[in-house]
């Protein structure tokens, strides 16, 4: 992954936003693949433009949210989390 | 439609039946072009929540897809659709306490600027270091606003740091920021500040790595991240 188009969990807000009804930047996960919890506002956030956003753990780059688009629709794929709170 | 530097200039938008934001987060502007194609750009609030109108301050990048027709193109009374206010993890407001310490870099510094705004117009008494890093003198955003401001409030500091030219005499600093320079400017980790960080990918994650080496807890560490494909 190219690391200049690493962005924070803040710039997947708006498009997360579709999907959610919280706010998710505050919202707490912990990821499948090392444990590590922390908020989504503070994880990693590759864009893919027109086709889809990767959220990826900060601390070993397991994806915690894949969201494919689709036309009108959203693909959203969540088992890298082991939870996520709301807002 | 406001020119703050050559290259950036502040849109000032009326939003009829706007619910009020807070200082740090961001709106994502879409445009649609006649044949239906669509692009879309995230853009910083740079307004305090309490101005009457928003504002968001926009660099033309001449490869962009947006930023050059907001600031090139867009004409004061042409409407925009945008979406927000989105995000609550980078944001500060005044009842967060501090002290606060903002490192920006090149237009990184518009969410920095709500936080200072939101802080003046509330009178809020919050330590606040703002270090920020230009290419040049002439593309320091905000320049004289920040000079008025520091100047009438002894708990507010500016520090610029200019990475490419210089004006003759400049006295302030001349490099990148580094954790020489954060060791020199910023808090010590044990007054736990609040930190927030925002420009280009390289910078923030400099200035990340090096606070956290220097002792600042992690998670007062807030970071936003241009990225390499804005525009």
């Amino acid at each position: 992954m190219d690391d200049k188009l690493r962005l924070d969990g803040n710039a997947a807000a708006g498009t997360l936003g579709e999907v959610f009804s919280f706010e998710v930047t505050t919202a707490e996960y912990a990821c499948n693949g090392c444990g590590r919890a922390g908020r989504l506002g503070g994880a990693m956030v590759y864009e893919v433009r027109e086709l889809g956003t990767i959220v990826r753990c900060p601390s070993c780059d397991n994806a915690l949210i894949r969201l494919a688009h689709n036309r009108e629709r959203h693909m959203v794929d969540l088992r890298g989390m082991r939870y996520l709170t709301t807002g | 439609m406001v020119a703050e530097t050559p290259r950036t200039k502040s849109l000032v938008l009326e939003i009829p039946g706007w619910e009020g934001h807070k200082a740090g987060q961001h709106v994502d502007v879409r445009l649609t072009a006649p044949d239906g194609y669509q692009a879309q750009r995230s853009y910083s609030i740079a307004s305090a929540p309490e101005d009457e109108r928003l504002v968001l301050t926009v660099d033309r990048l001449d490869d962009g897809e947006v930023s050059p027709y907001l600031t090139e193109v867009l004409m004061a009374g042409d409407k925009l659709e945008l979406r927000g206010p989105i995000g609550g993890y980078f944001t500060w407001e005044a009842t967060d306490n501090g002290p606060l310490l903002l490192v920006g870099g090149g237009s990184g510094v518009v969410p920095l600027m709500a936080m200072i705004r939101h802080r003046a117009a509330v009178g809020s008494a919050v330590p606040a270091r703002l270090l920020y890093s230009s290419r040049s003198y002439e593309e320091i955003i905000y320049r004289k606003e920040l000079e008025a401001l520091a100047a009438q409030d002894g708990s507010l500091e500016v520090i610029h740091t200019l990475t490419r030219t210089r004006p003759e005499g400049w006295s302030g600093y001349s490099r990148r920021i580094d954790a020489e320079l954060l060791g020199e400017v910023a808090w010590f980790p044990d007054e736990s500040p609040l930190a927030f960080v925002c420009g280009p990918t390289p910078l923030v994650e400099a200035v990340g790595t090096a606070l956290v080496g220097l002792g600042h807890e992690p998670a007062r560490v807030k970071t936003e991240r241009f990225g390499a494909t804005g525009g």
